[in-house]
């Protein structure tokens, strides 16, 4: 299958007071399309920090990273959100919904940028997938942790990405909610043939994916 | 396109939220105290001025000692505007076998252009337009003359007697109760007496050598008078003289100034105001929308498409504030005009649009200056956030946004108080008080925290000295809306009681010109036999200014025709040892007695520039045929409408004492004793008794109705305070909403979280109530000296107002504000808030 993320050499260091301090240091990895990978480690491992710049929202200080083809790190900041919005979906640990958006809003947000004319259908369906249909014209305040998840993985999978990178999706929520989302997310996964790259602390999640990717201290010492 | 229409949605969706109120708000109060303004100082304006007009009869006219070339008049008529010709001669009256010398004008149908003459036919009062009944005809009919209060007192004539002008005989049809028209420059002391230009001819008076003053008066449209008044100047011969409103008394246009500027700068308080509003709000929207922009460049939304999306939602709401602010404004000013009676009798022209569109352009350069920069830093938010909620706002140059705003503020100060330099004053003002305001905050909570050990305050107190910054920002806003609120309640008040008392019941209504020497003591037993207080004589020297630094001059050595007037007339000069009262030193010194023997002179500043006179210059001037040569050792201020004899050049009194001289005084002479006037002339004929109780009282009508006007201009300036206080409350509020659910979850009480917020806002409110009497009290002195020149009197009311004031309203809409949050769960707190 072919290669639709592939990180080389990817190092990141920021100054700390007066020291160079590495977060990440020449990290190398292919993802193939479809494939599913998580990112594990301790806290301050650079886990976050590695998803960041695989998707392009943070650069490195040295070492490319690859999406579909295209070298995000020879783009510019504008070309980067471009491949961002063609090929990538995300979830976050802080669900990241607009608090002035309805759930239905929320979810035609992504399509609405595109420019997209049936916006409000497919937001309809991807929510109705989410199986949260009824609670389509509530804002988010309104709605309980699960169901903020459920409205976030529908706008990520609405644009039908090639990417959908997820950072702690089930952090801020109960166990038994935290496996619905898992459940959800792996299945939307599967049904769109998305590839997902996962950041989490949660072992029982990680193994549910088919690669891992464990970080101590900037470094990989597994794959 | 697609752009624009998501912007729309999510303005829609953000409305709904109510994102935009505050901001709306805000620049709606500013559009609409702007325009309200605008409007009505617009309407003032023309009130004002066509109270001044009345006193020309006209709003320009030529006087001339020839009769006046007939294309004047078609020049003015050429241009829409409508002209009236009068002829002003002197002529005997004679009643039974008294003669009296008056002044007597022939007017024509139409006559007067402005302003109303009142008469008194014995049956009642008639004004020209509208009044107690309408007037049968502006003018006197054939046959018969109007005379004035002074002829008929001198003459002991009644309305319906006769009296003889050359070999004619005219029945005296009105007493004139209210004159217009009068001379200016208060050459005017002759009783006047008013005829039908049709009967003139008859009389036989205007013989080959009479001495007539031909006048054309013109009104209508003011650009076209203006153009007109271009296209005279050039052709103007040297015995024609044009005057219009600003050449009329300095007493009156000073008053006009005054108030001007007075209405300018309340208008732009509030504007600042809402400014300030909009700064705050912007900030906090701007805060609020970080993680959706962020969010947004996730998905691909480009830089240029998340600018483009918060603009047109800032364009559109600016849009939306400019139309109901210029509406707001539009109504307010017409309940205003509505509710002061003099205005709605004067029945002013309906305004212009022009102080609508200059609100909304300023509304929209608020905008900008206050909340584009905030919003420009959306653009630059990095996607990262998504990951890392702690990134906070892009840096972007505090230099750049303050100097925009900055900017911003200077171009509407400019445009708005039409002066540079009061703009550039009053800004100076303004930034150096915000500066040192933020600083001392600063400064002072840091200080609280770290030296008051109240137990109930400490944690209030070491609160604000960590937000230190944001909580300078927000007393200074506070200050900044207090001192709008002092300023309306208390300081305007004192001042404008100040500015009316300036010209207290007593001020000088008779001028007495061409007392001899020798008449001295005779005039000062005079007033005093009518129980007058004894007035001061002062000297009078008439010269004619030869040479400035030996550089011959005369009237071909100025452009502008008030200069060549002056020089080719005689000054009065005075002497005096001391300053007199009324004026003030704008530079060099006044003499002490033992610097006469070298011969100094005074020059009044308005004067000086306008014949390039400098200080230093030595002047020579011509006195009854001999010269003297002294220097100008200090220029002088003189304030024109408080009504007291003022001279333009005042030497030292060895200088002049030798040259022949007259005295002149002024007196205020009670109504019950104006008889007192007429005797004063019957006993000294050569004397020349001015009333100028006609310009005392313009003066005194143009202040009240600044009074009335400012007062309601002010309601938008508190309304705008108020603004500014809800916003800087609600700058800290989502920050205070984190701080209590973490606080609640740590474990604090509802008592705890109360008492921290209320010492927050008790100490907010104090620094915020004194900078904010602070800020009135220098504002009012600012305005006392320098606008209205008058003596401040402080008002300690203002700092305990102040004080108390800001601590019990600050606390009070803290407490509304932060009510809810002390009662409710944690949870419920961050989900809802």
């Amino acid at each position: 299958m072919a290669t639709i993320v592939r990180a080389v050499k990817l190092s990141k260091q920021v100054l700390s007071g007066e020291l160079p301090l590495i977060i990440l240091h020449e990290i190398n990895f292919e993802v193939a399309a479809g494939e599913s990978l998580a990112i594990v480690g301790a806290s301050g491992s650079g886990k976050s920090t590695l998803l960041g710049l695989l998707a392009g929202l943070d650069v490195p200080s040295s070492g490319s990273v690859w999406l579909a083809g295209a070298d995000m790190f020879a783009l510019d900041e504008d070309g980067r959100a471009s491949v961002r919005g063609e090929l990538a979906g995300f979830v976050f640990q802080s669900f990241q919904l607009l608090p002035a958006l309805t759930a239905l809003e929320n979810v035609m947000l992504p399509l609405e940028l595109r420019g997209a004319a049936d916006a409000r259908q497919r937001a309809e369906l991807s929510l109705r997938q989410v199986g949260l249909s009824a609670r389509a014209h509530h804002l988010p305040k309104h709605l309980s942790g699960g169901e903020q998840q459920r409205v976030a993985l529908a706008r990520a999978f609405v644009s039908q990405p090639k990417i959908l990178f997820a950072d702690e999706p089930t952090g801020n929520l109960d166990a038994a909610t935290g496996a619905q989302i898992i459940d959800l997310m792996l299945e939307l996964n599967r049904v769109q043939g998305t590839t997902l790259i996962l950041v989490t602390h949660d072992e029982l999640l990680s193994r549910r994916c088919g690669k891992q990717l464990r970080l101590e201290a900037g470094r990989v010492v597994e794959l | 396109m697609e752009t624009f229409r998501l912007s729309l949605n999510l303005l829609r969706r953000d409305w709904r939220a109510g994102e935009w109120r505050v901001l709306l708000l805000a620049l709606v109060l500013a559009v609409g105290s702007l325009s309200t303004v605008g409007l009505f100082a617009d309407r003032v304006r023309q009130a004002l001025w066509q109270q001044a007009t009345s006193l020309l009869g006209a709003d320009m006219r030529i006087t001339s000692t020839r009769a006046l070339p007939p294309t004047y008049r078609e020049m003015a008529e050429g241009r829409g505007l409508r002209a009236v010709e009068s002829r002003t001669f002197p002529s005997m009256v004679a009643y039974r076998e008294q003669v009296l010398l008056a002044e007597i004008q022939a007017v024509e149908t139409g006559y007067p252009l402005r302003g109303q003459i009142e008469i008194d036919d014995g049956a009642g009062l008639l004004t020209g337009r509208g009044g107690e009944r309408e007037a049968q005809s502006l003018i006197p009919s054939r046959g018969t003359v109007w005379a004035d209060e002074r002829l008929m007192r001198r003459l002991d004539l009644r309305v319906g007697e006769e009296v003889g002008l050359g070999t004619q005989r005219f029945v005296v049809a009105a007493r004139i109760v209210k004159d217009i028209d009068q001379t200016l420059g208060f050459a005017s002391f002759a009783p006047r007496v008013l005829m039908n230009e049709a009967d003139l001819a008859a009389t036989g008076l205007l013989q080959e050598g009479s001495r007539i003053a031909y006048r054309l008066m013109v009104a209508g449209e003011a650009e076209q008078v203006a153009a007109l008044r271009a296209q005279w100047l050039p052709r103007l011969s040297g015995n024609e003289r044009l005057e219009n409103v600003t050449d009329a008394r300095p007493e009156i246009r000073t008053a006009l100034e005054r108030a001007e500027h007075f209405l300018g700068l309340a208008a732009l308080t509030a504007a600042i105001l809402a400014g300030v509003a909009m700064a705050l709000t912007a900030r906090r929207y701007v805060a609020r929308h970080l993680d959706g922009c962020a969010v947004m460049r996730c998905m691909g939304a480009q830089q240029g498409q998340v600018l483009r999306l918060f603009l047109y939602q800032f364009v559109l709401v600016g849009f939306l504030a400019v139309l109901a602010g210029s509406l707001l404004g539009y109504v307010t000013q017409a309940m205003l005009i509505e509710s002061i009676a003099s205005m709605r009798e004067a029945g002013l022209p309906q305004p212009g649009m022009l102080p609508v569109l200059k609100a909304g352009v300023s509304g929209f350069a608020l905008l900008i200056g206050f909340a584009f920069l905030p919003l420009l830093q959306l653009r630059r938010v990095s996607p990262l956030r998504v990951l890392r909620r702690e990134m906070g706002l892009p840096a972007v140059s505090g230099w750049l946004i303050y100097g925009l705003a900055i900017l911003v503020l200077a171009i509407l100060f400019l445009w708005q108080a039409g002066s540079l330099k009061l703009g550039l004053t009053v800004l100076g003002g303004l930034l150096a008080g915000l500066l040192v305001f933020g600083v001392l905050a600063w400064l002072l909570l840091q200080g609280l925290a770290r030296h008051v050990y109240l137990s109930g305050a400490r944690h209030a107190l070491n609160n604000l000295a960590r937000h230190g910054r944001s909580a300078a920002v927000q007393v200074v806003a506070l200050s900044l809306g207090g001192m709008a609120l002092l300023l309306l309640t208390l300081v305007r008040g004192d001042l404008l009681q100040s500015w009316q008392g300036k010209l207290p019941a007593d001020t000088p209504n008779r001028f007495v010109v061409n007392i001899q020497p020798d008449q001295r003591q005779a005039v000062l037993d005079f007033v005093e036999a009518q129980k007058l207080p004894p007035p001061r004589l002062l000297p009078m020297v008439k010269g004619r200014l030869l040479a400035i630094n030996e550089r011959a001059i005369n009237g071909e050595s100025y452009a502008d025709p008030r200069a060549q007037g002056l020089v080719e007339r005689e000054f009065n000069l005075s002497y005096a040892d001391n300053m007199p009262q009324w004026n003030e030193l704008v530079s060099g010194r006044w003499w002490a007695s033992s610097d006469e023997v070298a011969g100094q002179l005074s020059v009044e500043e308005g004067i000086a520039r306008t014949l390039g006179i400098r200080l230093g210059d030595e002047l020579t001037y011509d006195v009854a045929g001999s010269r003297f040569s002294a220097r100008v050792t200090s220029l002088r201020k003189v304030q024109w409408d408080s009504m007291q004899v003022n001279f333009f050049v005042i030497g030292t009194q060895r200088l002049l004492q030798d040259y022949p001289s007259s005295y002149l005084t002024s007196f205020y002479l009670p109504p019950d004793k104006v008889r007192a006037g007429d005797e004063l002339v019957r006993v000294f004929p050569n004397l020349l008794v001015i009333d100028t109780g006609a310009a005392i009282a313009q003066v005194r009508n143009i202040i009240a109705q600044v009074t009335q006007t400012v007062g309601a201009v002010f309601l938008f300036t508190l309304l705008s305070g108020v603004v500014v206080l809800y916003a800087a409350l609600l700058s800290t509020q989502d920050e205070r909403v984190q701080q209590v659910a973490i606080l609640r979850t740590l474990g604090a009480d509802s008592a705890y979280l109360r008492r921290l917020h209320m010492g927050e806002f008790a100490v907010l409110g104090l620094l915020s109530g004194l900078f904010a009497a602070a800020g009135a009290a220098l504002t009012g002195w600012v305005l006392a000296r320098h606008v209205l020149e008058i003596p401040y009197q402080s008002n300690s009311l203002v700092w305990l107002t102040g004080v108390l004031g800001g601590m019990v309203l600050v606390m009070l809409a803290g407490w509304l504000n932060t009510r809810r949050l002390t009662e409710m769960s944690p949870m419920r707190i961050l989900r809802e808030e």
